[in-house]
C-alpha cells in the first residue's frame, strides 16, 4: 500500500475512534444543554470519576473491564441525579456567569478529591485479550482497542436514534428542547424528563471516561483538560442536536487526529481554527437553532 | 400663560440641579474610597519582606478590575480573559528577550497598545456572539494564542519560556532591589493611574450605557445606543488593562511562560472577581487580595486541599452571597440600617 494512502488510513482510523470518544461524552452534555440552557462545566468531572470508578473496579476489585464500564456508568448517572435534584436545580433561572461557577466549582472539588484518593499519577487499567494488540482487516492491521471503540459508538449511536427519534420519550426530549414552554403546556414534565436525560447523559459521559483511560490516560486533571473539547464538540453541534453532536465529533475528530499526525508541533491548533470557523460563519453550530 | 411658563421653568431647572448633583455625588471619591489604597501602603511598612508577593496581589488586583470592567459593567462573560494578560506579558518579554528593549515604562505603554490591538480585532468579531458561543469563542481565542506561542517557539521560548529577562532601572534612576520595594511601589503608582481612567469611565455617561447594555440589551437597541461599537470599545479598554497588569508580570518576575495563556489563568481572575463582587470596582481589590493571601497560605499547607476550598467557595458564593464579599458586607449593612429606622 503506497505511504500516502496508509497514512490518510490511519488518520481516518483513528480519527473516528477519537470522534467516537467524543460523542460518547459530548452527547448527554448537548442534550441537557439543549434542554435547559445550562451551561454544566462539571461534565468533565462525571467523566472522570466514571474513569476512577473502572480503574478502582478492575484494578481493586478484579472485575473484568467491560462489566466494570457497566457499573461506572450506572453508578455515575445515578449519583449525578442527586447533584441535579440537590444543587442545579436551584440555578435553572440564573445567569449563564452563575452556573458556570457553580459548575467549575464542583468540578475543583472533584478533581482535588480524586486526586487525594488516586494522586495526580495517570493510570492504566489492565484490557481483556481480545482488546489489545491488533485487528485485521485484510488489507492492514488496525489496533484493536481503536477498532472496539468504532463499534461500540456506532452501536451506541444507532441505540440512541432509535431512542431519540422512534420512541415516545425521545419525541418529548425533541419538543422540550424546540420549545420548552410550549411543551410544559401541552403536558409533558420537562422537569423529570431532564432529571431522565441527565443521568443518561452523565452516565455516557462516565462510560467515555472508562474509555478514554486507554486513549488519552487518566489523571484528576482530565476534568478540566478535555472538558474543553467537549464543550467545543457540543458548540459547534448546536445545542440538543444529536445529529449535530455526531457532526462536530466527526469534523473535530479527524482534523484533530490529522493536525497531530501530519503538524505535530500545531498540537492543538487545528482544533480551535476550526470550531472559531465554524462558530463565526453558523454561531448555533451546525444544527443548533439561531 | 406666561406665569405658567416661568413655573415651569423653574421646575424644570430644579429637575435638572437635582440630577446634576446626583450624578456628581456618586462620581465625587468617598472617604471610604482611600481605604484600600492606605492599606497598601500600610502594608510596605508593616511586611516589608512580602513585597514581592505584594507586587503580584496588586498586579492580580489591576487585572481583575479590568476584568470587572467587561463582566461587571458591560456583563460580557469570556473564559479567555488571560489572552490579552498573556500578550502584555509577551510583548514585554520579547521586546526585552530579542529586541533588547528593556525600558519599563515604555514597555507598559507598548504593551497597552498590543493587547489594544488584539481586544479590538477580536471583539469586533466575538462581540457578536452571546452565552455558550461566546464562552467557546474567547476560551478558543487563549488557546489560539497559547498554541500559536508554541508553534514558534523559536520566538516565544515555548513552555520553557522567556527566563532571566532584566529591566533597566525605573525612570533611569530606581533599580530592582532583592525584597522588591521598588517594585511594589511601581506596581502601586500604576495601578492608581489605571483605577482613575477605570472610575472615570464607570461614572461617565459611557459607562451608564454599558450597564444600560448589561441589565437589557434590548432595550438599548431600541433606544439607538450603538451596541456593538461600545462593547468593542470597553473590551479594547479591558484588554488594555489586562496587557498592562501581564507585562508588570513579566517585569516583576523577570520571566515569562506560555502558562500566562492557560484557562486556569482566566479562571482564576474571575474567582477573584466574583469573590470580591462585579460591577463595584473595589471588589476587584478585595477579591484579588482575598483570593491572594488565601492562596499562598493554604497552597503551601496542600494545593489539593486548596484546590477543594476554592470549589467550595465558588459553590457556597453562588448559593449564597451572589453579590461577593463586598455585597454581603452591603446587605449586612441594609440590615442594621433597617433595624435603626423604626
Amino acid at each position: 500500500m503506497p505511504q500516502v494512502a496508509n497514512i490518510a488510513v490511519s488518520i481516518l482510523f483513528d480519527g473516528l475512534a477519537y470522534a467516537m470518544f467524543l460523542f460518547i461524552t459530548s452527547v448527554g452534555l448537548s442534550v441537557t444543554m439543549g434542554l435547559m440552557g445550562f451551561v454544566n462545566l462539571a461534565h468533565g468531572a462525571f467523566a472522570m470519576a466514571g474513569g476512577y470508578i473502572v480503574v478502582t473496579l478492575t484494578r481493586t476489585l478484579g472485575i473484568d473491564f467491560i462489566p466494570s464500564l457497566i457499573i461506572a456508568a450506572v453508578v455515575v448517572g445515578a449519583v449525578s441525579v442527586i447533584f441535579e435534584r440537590g444543587l442545579y436545580r436551584r440555578l435553572y433561572k440564573a445567569t449563564d456567569l452563575e452556573q458556570v461557577l457553580l459548575t467549575i466549582g464542583l468540578a475543583f472539588m472533584a478533581i482535588a478529591t480524586f486526586t487525594f484518593f488516586y494522586g495526580p499519577i495517570p493510570k492504566s487499567v489492565p484490557l481483556p485479550g481480545w482488546l489489545e494488540g491488533d485487528v485485521n482487516l485484510g488489507f492492514r492491521n488496525f489496533p484493536s482497542y481503536r477498532a472496539f471503540l468504532i463499534v461500540l459508538g456506532a452501536a451506541l449511536i444507532t441505540m440512541l436514534w432509535y431512542a431519540f427519534e422512534r420512541t415516545n420519550i425521545g419525541a418529548k426530549i425533541r419538543a422540550a428542547v424546540d420549545n420548552r414552554r410550549m411543551a410544559e403546556s401541552v403536558g409533558i414534565n420537562v422537569d423529570r424528563l431532564f432529571t431522565l436525560t441527565f443521568a443518561l447523559g452523565s452516565g455516557l459521559a462516565a462510560l467515555g471516561g472508562g474509555l478514554a483511560i486507554q486513549l488519552l490516560g487518566l489523571s484528576p486533571s482530565f476534568a478540566v483538560l478535555y472538558l474543553v473539547l467537549f464543550l467545543i464538540v457540543v458548540a459547534v453541534g448546536g445545542l440538543g442536536s444529536l445529529k449535530g453532536t455526531l457532526l462536530a465529533a466527526l469534523v473535530l475528530g479527524v482534523f484533530d487526529t490529522a493536525g497531530k499526525y501530519l503538524l505535530a508541533d500545531a498540537g492543538g491548533f487545528f482544533i480551535y481554527a476550526v470550531t472559531v470557523a465554524v462558530l463565526l460563519v453558523k454561531p448555533a453550530g451546525f444544527y443548533g437553532r439561531e | 400663560m406666561a406665569a405658567s411658563e416661568t413655573i415651569d421653568d423653574a421646575d424644570h431647572r430644579q429637575a435638572r440641579e437635582r440630577a446634576a448633583e446626583y450624578l456628581l455625588k456618586r462620581h465625587r471619591f468617598r472617604a471610604a474610597e482611600a481605604l484600600p489604597w492606605l492599606a497598601a501602603i500600610a502594608a510596605f511598612f508593616m511586611v516589608p519582606d512580602r513585597m514581592t508577593f505584594g507586587s503580584q496581589v496588586l498586579i492580580m488586583v489591576m487585572f481583575a478590575l479590568s476584568l470587572d470592567l467587561i463582566l461587571g459593567y458591560a456583563g460580557i462573560v469570556t473564559l479567555g480573559h488571560a489572552a490579552f494578560f498573556g500578550v502584555g506579558a509577551y510583548t514585554v518579554g520579547l521586546a526585552a528577550a530579542r529586541l533588547q528593549w528593556s525600558e519599563p515604562i515604555s514597555g507598559l505603554v507598548a504593551a497597552a497598545i498590543a493587547a489594544g490591538i488584539v481586544g479590538f480585532i477580536t471583539g469586533w468579531f466575538l462581540l457578536r456572539y452571546r452565552g455558550l458561543t461566546l464562552l467557546m469563542l474567547t476560551l478558543a481565542t487563549a488557546i489560539m494564542l497559547q498554541e500559536a506561542g508554541n508553534l514558534r517557539s523559536d520566538i516565544s521560548g515555548g513552555y520553557d519560556g522567556l527566563p532571566g529577562l532584566t529591566f533597566k532601572p525605573l525612570l533611569g534612576v530606581f533599580d530592582y532591589d532583592l525584597y522588591g520595594h521598588t517594585y511594589y511601589l511601581y506596581v502601586l503608582a500604576v495601578l492608581a493611574v489605571v483605577f482613575y481612567f477605570v472610575r472615570r469611565i464607570v461614572y461617565s455617561p459611557f459607562g451608564q450605557a454599558l450597564t444600560g447594555i448589561r441589565e437589557n440589551v434590548r432595550r438599548m437597541h431600541a433606544i439607538g445606543s450603538p451596541v456593538h461599537r461600545r462593547l468593542v470599545t470597553v473590551y479594547t479598554i479591558a484588554a488594555a488593562i489586562a496587557g498592562v497588569a501581564g507585562a508588570l508580570f513579566t517585569q516583576t518576575n523577570a520571566y515569562v511562560t506560555l502558562t500566562v495563556f492557560d484557562f486556569d489563568n482566566s479562571a482564576k481572575v474571575m474567582v477573584m472577581l466574583i469573590l470580591g463582587g462585579t460591577g463595584r470596582l473595589y471588589g476587584a481589590f478585595v477579591g484579588a487580595t482575598v483570593y491572594m493571601v488565601l492562596e499562598d497560605y493554604f497552597s503551601k499547607l496542600s494545593p489539593t486541599f486548596w484546590q477543594f476550598g476554592i470549589g467550595l467557595l465558588l459553590v457556597l458564593a453562588v448559593l449564597f452571597a451572589r453579590r461577593g464579599v463586598l455585597g454581603l458586607f452591603e446587605s449586612v449593612g441594609d440590615y442594621v440600617a433597617k433595624r435603626k429606622t423604626p
